[in-house]
């Protein structure tokens, strides 16, 4: 039942390619304004994150084209989507677009709803197999499924396999975990960390959540009110106390590190980064195996001299870079530097005087939890 | 009874045309339901109620400015005229032409209802998957709108089964050509010929009944399955 015809997707021209994504749009609403002006790397995963209303959907429905802007220009990798002069169609976009809801197609049952896209591609333009995508997803067993069928967690799968078999040049992804409950979370959470390692193409991913944004971004856009607020590496964004994202109960850095060595009488993997090393449970990962280290600011605290004769043995000198006043008016953000990256510490703003913190001090930081990301 | 007067002729008229009139009333209904259901022109309701005028006009009514535009004077009628085609009242394809004018509204707006049911995500999730503006009409809109083109279908042959008053203004009544199953019962009635008149009248209120039922029962069923 097919009626459409392979489409040549705007082809790709990367000898003349500037790497990257540039993105400026404006959109006037009756009651909300969009006002965007940000760059981001051209591979990896940006986040753009910001509260409900701050414009990150609407941001991510002009870069796919299905929304108009007043004015914009989008470029990616030196392929220009959108400027004054001209708008590619969304369906000529070599995009993929995965929406918070799966919206899985009701009259077609789950093969069918994978390979809409897939058959619509020119077989060059086929990078991913349909069986590959099937087995990866682990969706062999309910292809011949209704969506109606399907678990809400199951057809998000069904969704992204669809998006992932367009061989897109950048995945656009809108909140893909929202609507779905704890188990839902769970089972596709999985699927999203190995994603960007098996493909090779950028990501935009909208999200409200810190936790998602800790767990899969390497870069961040931090959305308010239809503006950038900022843009950055991940680390060095989680970390700025000057940002709202700093202040949540939640507020962790995340720490790129290594596995260095593993102690099975303690049942400890240890990990190394920039100089320090932590220790979590043993997780088997082989040696080398980068790995992603999140430490919550309400987990850090700091000593003048190296810990002795203390429980936690996670312990390391880092050197303090700013101290800013927290949210709750008893406590200070401190923001530490350890070999080019930043974790957080909130204390008491007593501690900060008794122990006499100053920027630019060589202090121990102790962390209670190191949770291992990925 | 005598039935050497009885005479089928009428029915199959009657069914010849309530299947041309179905074929294009689909294919006038759908372009138009869905140009309805999407268009944020302003003066829209302007269509809409243009198309819905024959649910409420009484049919002499609009048989009687049909009469006047496809006859000789009418500029419908000066066009069919200079092309050759002569005028069209009292002739079968001016039936045809009236009975689509005649039943547009119960085919458009079962259509439209269940063109703006599907909302917009499934057709831009089919643009994100690279089908172009035609191709999501036919792979996606259509087929998500089946229950609506059946009701619509459905309704436009019953109602065009069914018309009289139209048919009397517009195509008269001459046997083998305009002479119409509703009419040929008038006629008999006319007549005191009851008994033939019986005939025709019973087997449309039982068809009539049956194709109701049958579309009533698939609609429920469908129902009872989403459930």
């Amino acid at each position: 039942m097919s009626s459409g015809k392979p489409v040549d997707r705007a082809s790709n021209n990367q000898s003349t390619a500037k790497p990257g994504i540039e993105a400026r749009f404006q959109l006037k609403r009756k009651d909300f304004a969009l006002d965007i002006d940000f760059a981001a790397p051209g591979k990896g995963v940006t986040a753009l994150f910001g509260p409900s209303g701050s414009g990150k959907t609407t941001l991510l429905r002009c870069i796919a084209g299905l929304e108009k802007p007043t004015r914009g220009h989008f470029t990616i990798n030196g392929q220009c989507w959108h400027d004054e002069h001209k708008s590619i169609p969304v369906h000529r976009r070599p995009m993929a677009y995965v929406f918070q809801e799966a919206s899985l197609f009701p009259h077609l049952n789950v093969r069918e709803n994978m390979a809409y896209g897939w058959r619509r591609m020119a077989k060059r333009q086929r990078k991913l197999q349909f069986d590959d995508v099937t087995a990866w997803l682990g969706l062999d067993a309910l292809l011949d499924r209704r969506a109606e069928q399907l678990s809400g967690g199951q057809r998000q799968r069904v969704a992204i396999a669809r998006a992932l078999l367009t061989s897109p040049q950048l995945l656009l992804m809108d909140e893909p975990l929202a609507s779905l409950d704890a188990s839902g979370k769970a089972e596709i959470l999985p699927y999203l960390e190995s994603l960007w390692q098996e493909l090779d193409i950028p990501v935009l991913y909208v999200s409200h959540a810190p936790e998602e944004v800790q767990q899969l971004a390497d870069h961040l856009i931090l959305l308010d009110q239809g503006r950038v607020v900022a843009a950055g590496e991940l680390n060095a964004l989680l970390t700025d106390p000057l940002l709202a994202i700093s202040h949540f109960e939640e507020a962790a850095a995340v720490l790129e590190a290594r596995v260095v060595s593993h102690d099975t009488e303690f049942h400890l993997t240890s990990l190394a980064f920039d100089g320090a090393q932590v220790s979590v449970s043993y997780n088997g990962l082989p040696l080398g195996h980068k790995a992603r280290l999140r430490i919550c600011a309400r987990d850090v605290s700091l000593a003048l001299v190296q810990p002795q004769k203390i429980s936690i043995s996670n312990s390391f000198s880092v050197r303090v870079v700013s101290i800013d006043p927290d949210r709750d008016p008893s406590q200070m953000l401190v923001r530490c530097e350890i070999g080019g990256q930043h974790l957080l510490s909130r204390i008491t703003r007593r501690s900060v005087h008794l122990l006499n913190i100053e920027v630019g001090k060589n202090v121990y930081a102790q962390v209670k939890t190191v949770a291992l990301m990925k | 009874m005598d039935f050497s007067q009885f005479d089928l002729q009428p029915v199959w008229l009657t069914l010849r045309l309530a299947t041309i009139t179905t074929v294009l009333l689909l294919c006038v209904a759908t372009p138009l339901a869905w140009w309805l259901a999407n268009t944020r022109w302003r003066y829209r309701q302007v269509i809409n109620a243009l198309v819905a005028l024959p649910l409420v006009l009484p049919p002499t009514v609009l048989g009687f400015y049909l009469l006047l535009l496809l006859g000789p004077r009418g500029w419908v009628g000066q066009i069919t005229q200079s092309l050759g085609i002569g005028v069209l009242p009292f002739t079968f394809s001016g039936l045809v032409i009236a009975s689509v004018i005649y039943s547009l509204p119960f085919a458009v707006q079962p259509i439209q209802n269940a063109f703006a049911a599907i909302g917009k995500r499934p057709l831009e999730v089919a643009a994100t998957l690279g089908a172009s503006p035609w191709d999501r009409f036919i792979s996606v809109a259509l087929p998500l709108a089946k229950p609506g083109l059946l009701t619509g279908a459905v309704l436009g042959f019953a109602h065009t089964l069914g018309e009289f008053g139209v048919v009397l203004m517009i195509g008269g009544n001459i046997p083998g050509q305009t002479q119409v199953l509703s009419v040929a019962i008038f006629d008999h009635v006319e007549a005191y010929e009851y008994a033939a008149a019986h005939v025709l009248a019973a087997g449309m209120l039982g068809f009539s009944f049956i194709v109701l039922l049958a579309l009533y029962w698939r609609t429920g069923q469908r129902s009872a399955e989403q459930v």
